[in-house]
């Protein structure tokens, strides 16, 4: 099967510019599934006056599917080494910081600390380093945290069908690995050194992972790269592409924008707040069943705003440096988070919204393990 | 009443759990929909859990727990899901969901077909989520289900009974309780399904996420009770106007004395 969309981006960004309010209006009339012109259409600059109307579908729509909820998880980094040299990024190799790899139980007390604040959905991350952490490491300590956990997710390097299938025997749900930027040039001038300069390559990991098992595949691209708007036409497109091969699978994405970090990287494409939010809303009028995660990357004002409109998850509590729960020693964070409350006051914000804090929305026994413990 | 499986339910509206702002809300929604039977994912529950949000809110006694094993995307998970469910304490009864699709939740019914001969065979009194299929609600029902759980329109779509139809036959040949499941949106629905012979139906989305979900409860709990009320009162059918002012009849030809003995 083929693993990657075909994705020409300058005829995507020459495609969303192109569009024309009487574009947008036909979108938003449409009573069907929405096709990719009709995204591009949303994500235009012509789409802006039309920000209010695509926000009241954008909710209508969630609470539809989602009812009124939002899912909590947050991350858990293993650690900060990587091979490769990304210009964006804290853990590039290129950058001079502390750095550390936490042992299995030095995993299990950070993941302790994150499961007395109420945390069920674990997302495991760590940078770019298969020699630090391979996936047979990575399966051994899931092993010790699924029966703590509801749901574990990971972030890490990509992988071969065969790791896929490992991780997810183990006790791994959902994979997430973002593309970073669809644009093929930006993508070779950020990536100046490693593994992750493989643009192609890349594109192909979410349909391995989709076709490993995952309950569920998470993709994004990193705002700030390139022109935001032809970046969600992209992911929009592979996101269909994925849908309708692996039907059994569940989809989320994710709208990171740049962070400080390290290296003090400035971005090459700003984005606003409003146009993260036009992103949001398009993607959900184009998809009412894709889970859309909105991390602590964002301040709280910004999220508490969202809430109901459209994001479906909410990282909480987040620490992006590795023992950075724990305390235990200093190594760098990958990036500065934006909304430094708590896991109790993000949800006490939630509830205020009237929405629920949901912690729990899986179960490990959906999972037959392996035996071997 | 309604008789499922032996036990009797003077409610026959099911609540769903799901998608409520808080637990707080769902449970003045639950206790003002009267309802006696309420379903709840065991995904999203910890029955292990005394703190848990949604078991220390809802008093058991009260509310006859109807753990579902939505997420299931096999027979294998879903029997696995009730097995620990039952060693959990969630007890022995199923709203089984075997939905391999995540994006329409629409019912595998080979799987479900497949889990619920397993898991009757185990002792579970095992209440199938299934497509408005009428061979499928028979299969079922020879496999020893409990109930069947037609859908009226894909989950979460507040689109009606939309398989009236098919629903229709599933109640003409059930012999078991119907209870129309998903696709519920309005209190006019329920009543539609009512009338059309449904034993009991289930509601979460309309309830959930209306203005005022309390409200809706009640709303939901009169259109029931009167849907039934009408069904059992006997419902004339509609007419065909053209039929019934037809001149003839057809039958003219025959005679009335003894013919030409």
């Amino acid at each position: 099967m083929d693993e990657r969309p075909a994705i020409d981006f300058a005829q995507l960004r020459r495609l969303v510019h192109g569009c024309v309010a009487a574009d947008v209006e036909r979108a938003l009339a449409g009573a069907g599934q929405l096709g990719v012109r009709d995204l591009a259409a949303l994500l235009s600059p012509a789409a802006d006056a039309f920000l209010p109307q695509m926000a009241h579908r954008s909710a209508t729509l969630t609470e539809q599917r989602f009812g009124r909820t939002i899912q909590i998880y947050a991350p858990l980094y293993i650690h900060n080494f990587c091979v490769n040299r990304c210009a964006y990024c804290g853990f590039s190799a290129a950058n001079r910081i502390e750095r550390r790899i936490l042992s299995a139980g030095e995993v299990a007390a950070e993941a302790e600390v994150l499961r007395a604040w109420g945390i069920r959905h674990l997302l495991l991350v760590a940078g770019e380093a298969p020699a630090r952490l391979d996936a047979e490491r990575l399966a051994g300590m899931v092993r010790i945290l699924r029966s703590r956990f509801a749901s574990i997710s990971v972030e890490v390097q990509p992988l071969s069908v065969a790791d896929y299938r490992l991780l997810f025997a183990a006790g791994v749900a959902g994979v997430t690995i973002y593309q970073e930027t669809y644009d093929p040039e930006v993508y070779a001038r950020v990536h100046e050194a490693g593994a992750k300069q493989d643009y192609a390559g890349r594109l192909a990991v979410p349909a391995r992972a989709a076709a490993a098992g995952m309950r569920e595949v998470g993709i994004g691209a990193l705002l700030g790269l390139a022109d935001w708007r032809a970046e969600g036409v992209a992911l929009g497109a592979h996101l269909a592409f994925l849908r309708k091969r692996f039907w059994r699978t569940a989809f989320t994405v994710s709208f990171p924008r740049l962070r400080p970090a390290a290296g003090g990287f400035a971005p090459l494409a700003p984005v606003s707040e409003r146009d993260l939010a036009q992103l949001i809303f398009a993607l959900r009028l184009f998809d009412p069943d894709v889970g859309l995660v909105l991390s602590t990357r964002e301040e709280a004002r910004f999220r508490d705003g969202m809430i109901g409109l459209g994001p479906t998850r909410y990282s909480a509590g987040s620490c992006t440096a590795p023992g950075g729960y724990g305390h235990t020693a200093g190594a760098e964070e990958q990036f500065a988070i934006g909304d430094q409350r708590s896991v109790e006051e993000v949800c006490r914000a939630i509830l205020d919204r009237g929405f629920d804090p949901v912690r729990k929305d899986w179960d490990q026994t959906f999972q037959e393990f392996e035996s071997a413990a | 009443m309604l008789t499922i499986a032996g036990r009797t339910f003077r409610s026959r509206l099911f609540v769903g759990t799901g998608k409520f702002s808080s637990s707080a809300v769902m449970r003045e929604a639950i206790e003002a929909s009267g309802c006696e039977m309420v379903t709840v994912a065991l995904r999203r529950v910890d029955l292990a859990d005394p703190a848990d949000d949604i078991m220390r809110v809802l008093d058991r006694e009260r509310f006859f727990f109807l753990p579902n094993t939505s997420g299931a995307r096999n027979a294998e998970e879903a029997v696995r899901l009730a097995r620990l469910a039952r060693a959990a304490g969630g007890g022995h009864w199923l709203k089984l969901e075997v939905t391999p699709d995540p994006r329409t939740l629409l019912p595998d019914p080979v799987e479900t077909l497949r889990a619920t001969e397993i898991l009757v065979k185990e002792g579970f009194v095992v209440l199938p989520y299934i497509n408005a299929d009428p061979i499928l609600a028979l299969k079922l029902q020879d496999a020893g289900a409990a109930a069947v759980m037609p859908l009226g329109a894909p989950i979460g779509t507040n689109q009606g009974v939309l398989t009236r139809f098919q629903v229709e036959i599933i109640v003409e040949q059930a012999r078991v309780p119907v209870v129309v499941d998903a696709g519920i949106g309005a209190p006019s629905h329920a009543a539609l399904a009512m009338e059309i012979g449904a034993d009991a139906v289930l509601v979460n989305t309309a309830i959930a996420v209306a203005g005022d979900p309390v409200a809706m409860a009640r709303a939901f709990a009169e259109a029931v009770a009167a849907g039934r009320r009408a069904r059992e009162a006997g419902i004339g059918r509609p007419q065909t106007t053209a039929a019934a002012s037809s001149p003839e009849s057809g039958i003219e030809f025959l005679r009335t004395d003894e013919g030409g003995r």
